[in-house]
């Protein structure tokens, strides 16, 4: 019966990982269209397809949680592949949720990549059974403390997304900045041809001229042109990482009192503790940055960027090859 | 602040070495091992505190600047802040055109009436300063204004003080529990009690503050133990029954589980290990009984429990010929086809077995240098051999289940394995500051949230008499920070006009 459950959700974690993977295709079909120069507002039908699939993703992601969750008889938390199943759903629920509120398409593929690889590897390697826990995991706390800590997760992930968005598009905002003085300068010899050319064929100047005014439209120009203003997704990133932070160091609070009461002791440099207190610091340094310097916007998504990478360190490196009092992860 | 973030950084840097090296606080063992199998480089980083990250010197040298830094910024800013929470809001500014969030509107009424609409519409969060200032209109006349300048969100201040004091807070009451705490390890055997005294625990450790008096005189009789394994030898439940007599001489039985630990008075109990431990007799060739008692063997890696221990004889033969036994318990013995045992099948005792190899000799315990209890000093030993029929020497190796007894070869004795009691390990431990750490990590998390979420928010308003018996509306905003919600409160501020007259406009400021 419970390993029944257990397959029913093994099956449908596959279901979503399909969805997402359609998700990502649709999604690039829109992102490609957007490179060969399709105007910015057409009816977007392959972002809408890749939506909806997202939606059927994770609706069947959740599904498949609640079902190993009453496979194992526990919260379905409790090891590295549920763990898993929880930050990628925490990942593409953000993802949806966002989108209610506004337009953050250009984030699809990049999403369903996440969550799909992230699924991947958890379906290939971290796999256990749905089973029960030993006894130092059965604690309320665990439903407190390590689901909070996918959520974190979660939000830090989409986050760094957005700040990757950033950079590529800052990259590409400079060199306009840059290509901008140059096209001044050359803009008075195009003005002259064209007004040369005479009234009579300002259609054909128009057509010339456009491509002139933007030299280097390239496909993958186009796709960055379409991006919102790397200022905005900055400040969207942020909002994301403050409350990530917020939920980071309740995680660390939450397991300080775990700690103490399981290990009797609430602190103990503990690789994972360790780690945890090193992500803590690098967002909470991202924070204070932010809030007192005048920095680059650049800066604090690389800033952004290294703590997420940390924050997958400390997940997948820190549980699998350093051993510790959180080596329970079950691989 | 610059200085504040170096450190910040400097401190997620120096943190990691810890994680990479064994550390002497959370794995001593881990750092044996690593002095045996880098011997070359083991003392170089222990010069370098590479196994004591937490208390080096460079570690404590930075998280001291960081909190030197932090008290320094704080306190002026606190000080600040506490002068910005008397003072009045501040004067409305002459000109709104240098900011960004603005609104307009034309109102019927008096100036003083709209004011007074507005005032209610702010709402109780803003505080609110109205007054009234004189100047020139265009064509020259003079004409009064009156304003209103309203601020909300010192909470975001607060909540950031409070954030960073609690840190503090937390790193002094971290420190306080250190010198003042008290921890004990005990293991002990089914049926047997311990003292909350040092004398009484395995391993005792203090802070420098700690006083005996401080130590709340209890008592713990472990009654039972039960443990539950899933059928792949997974565990699932640890219980410890225990009687605790306390101070008044009162008694209570109790389940000390792992993430429950037992509390006394101020002291907590924590179960933090489990095991098997054989109960022997011992006699000697002159068939004195020379050792009688429950030897806790300790158990491996191995999920089914096979544990590794050793017995000591020390009296064995007037103390001339002492006798010593290692080897290893089996809970559910496992044999190869040949009989003979070589592991366990399961983490309960559904069919225990000891093999003990034998030794002889000098133990080396009287020479007052202390020794590990499970690890036989072989060194002035001899182990005893049997002869085959072959002629061939091999190792004795005595096989022992529950009530069985066996003779010793040469005339040694005999060794009974009588009973297998079980054991649990205990941590004992005081600490006072443990509630203090909790206040101050929830003040901190409290004032974090008020500083990343709550609203700073400043609203102009100036109110003009307008031709016609209206009055003109103009308003302005700013907030700290980003605050995408600020032209949304700005508009819902002003919304409380526009029941009489559209006017606002985003698009004429």
């Amino acid at each position: 019966m419970n390993s029944d459950l257990g397959d029913i959700s093994t099956l449908l974690i596959y279901g979503a990982m399909a969805s997402y993977v359609v998700a990502m295709i649709a999604f690039a079909v829109d992102v490609s269209a957007l490179g060969v120069g399709a105007p910015k507002d057409r009816r977007r039908r392959a972002a809408g397809i890749g939506l909806s699939t997202m939606w059927l993703g994770a609706g069947l992601q959740f599904v498949a949680i609640v079902v190993r969750g009453l496979a194992a008889g526990r919260v379905p938390w409790a090891n590295m592949y549920e763990f898993t199943l929880m930050f990628t759903f925490f990942v593409v629920a953000i993802f949806l949720g966002l989108q209610t509120r506004r337009d953050v398409r250009y984030l699809g593929v990049a999403v369903s990549m996440l969550a799909f690889l992230a699924l991947m590897l958890a379906v290939a390697v971290l796999y256990v059974e749905a089973d029960g826990v030993q006894p130092a995991l059965r604690s309320y706390w665990l439903v407190i403390h390590v689901s909070v800590a996918t959520l974190a997760t979660g939000l830090s992930g989409l986050a760094a997304m957005i700040s990757i968005a950033q950079l590529v598009k800052a990259r590409s905002e400079r060199a306009t900045v840059s290509a901008g003085s140059a096209a001044m300068a050359a803009s008075g010899a195009t003005a002259e041809v064209t007004s040369g050319a005479a009234g009579g064929t300002s259609a054909t100047a128009t057509a010339v001229a456009e491509p002139s005014t933007q030299p280097s439209a390239t496909f993958g120009s186009r796709i960055v042109g379409s991006l919102p203003p790397s200022a905005n997704m900055e400040r969207l990133a942020y909002r994301l990482n403050a409350v990530g932070f917020v939920a980071w160091t309740f995680t660390l609070v939450a397991g300080a009192v775990w700690a103490e009461h399981a290990w009797g002791r609430p602190w103990g440099w503990d690789p994972k503790e360790t780690w945890t207190f090193v992500i803590w610091v690098i967002y909470a340094a991202y924070l204070h940055a932010r809030v007192t310097t005048g920095w680059a916007a650049e800066k604090f998504a690389y800033f952004a960027l290294v703590g997420f990478m940390a924050v997958l360190a400390n997940f997948y490196i820190v549980n699998i090859f350093f051993s510790g009092k959180h080596s329970y992860a079950g691989v | 602040m610059r200085v504040a973030l170096l450190l910040l950084l400097l401190l997620a840097v120096v943190a990691l070495p810890g994680a990479f090296f064994p550390q002497r606080t959370s794995d001593p063992n881990a750092v044996q091992q690593y002095f045996l199998d880098h011997p070359d480089t083991a003392d170089l980083l222990d010069s370098l505190h590479l196994f004591d990250v937490y208390a080096s010197p460079w570690f404590s040298a930075v998280y001291l600047l960081l909190f030197v830094s932090l008290i320094g910024c704080i306190l002026p800013r606190t000080w600040v802040h506490l002068k910005n929470l008397r003072a009045e809001p501040s004067r409305v500014p002459s000109r709104f055109t240098r900011f960004d969030v603005r609104g307009q509107a034309r109102a019927a009424g008096t100036p003083e009436q709209v004011r007074r609409r507005l005032d209610a519409a702010l709402g109780r969060r803003y505080r609110r300063r109205l007054a009234s200032e004189r100047g020139r209109t265009a064509d020259g006349e003079t004409r009064t204004a009156l304003t209103i300048s309203a601020e909300r969100g010192f909470g975001r201040e607060t909540g950031n003080l409070v954030f960073h004091l609690a840190l503090v807070g937390l790193l002094v009451v971290t420190a306080w529990g250190q010198l003042v705490h008290y921890r004990g390890q005990v293991v002990v055997v089914q049926g047997d009690t311990f003292v909350n005294a040092p004398l009484d625990f395995d391993s005792f450790d203090t802070g420098s503050w700690y006083g005996a008096d401080a130590q709340e005189p209890f008592r713990v009789r472990l009654d039972s133990f039960e443990s539950e394994f899933t059928v792949d030898s997974q565990a699932r439940d640890f219980v410890a029954g225990v009687t605790l007599t306390e101070t008044d001489g009162s008694t209570r039985t109790a389940d000390v589980r792992v993430n429950h630990p037992l509390e006394t008075d101020d002291t907590r109990i924590y179960l933090t290990g489990n095991g098997f431990a054989p109960r022997f007799t011992v006699t000697d060739g002159s068939g004195e009984v020379a050792f009688s008692g429950a030897v806790p063997f300790l158990p491996t890696a191995d999920p089914n429990y096979a544990s590794n221990g050793v017995v000591m004889v020390p009296d064995a033969n007037g103390g001339e010929r002492q006798l010593g036994f290692n080897g290893v318990l089996l809970p559910t013995a496992a044999a190869d086809e040949e009989g003979n045992l070589i592991g366990s099948a399961y983490p309960q005792p559904l069919d225990p077995a000891v093999v003990l190899n034998v030794w002889v000799g000098d133990l080396g315990l009287d020479n007052g240098v202390p020794q590990n209890l499970y690890l036989l000093d072989t060194t002035d030993m001899e182990q005893v051999l049997t002869t085959a029929e072959d002629g061939t020497e091999a190792p004795v190796q005595v096989v022992l289940r529950p009530g069985e007894s066996v003779e010793l070869p040469d005339g040694l004795g005999t060794i009974t394995f009588e009973d297998l009691p079980r054991f649990a390990a205990f941590d004992v431990r005081y600490d006072p500051s443990i509630v203090w750490m909790g206040v101050f990590a929830g003040l901190a998390f409290a004032g974090l949230v008020a500083s990343l979420f709550l609203p700073r928010r400043r609203i102009w308003v100036r109110l003009v008499a307008g031709a016609d018996g209206a009055t003109v509306v103009s308003a302005a905003a700013l907030a700290r920070g980003d605050d995408p919600g600020l032209q949304r409160e700005l508009d819902r501020v002003l919304a409380v006009l526009e029941s009489d007259q559209a006017a606002t406009s985003k698009e004429d400021r």
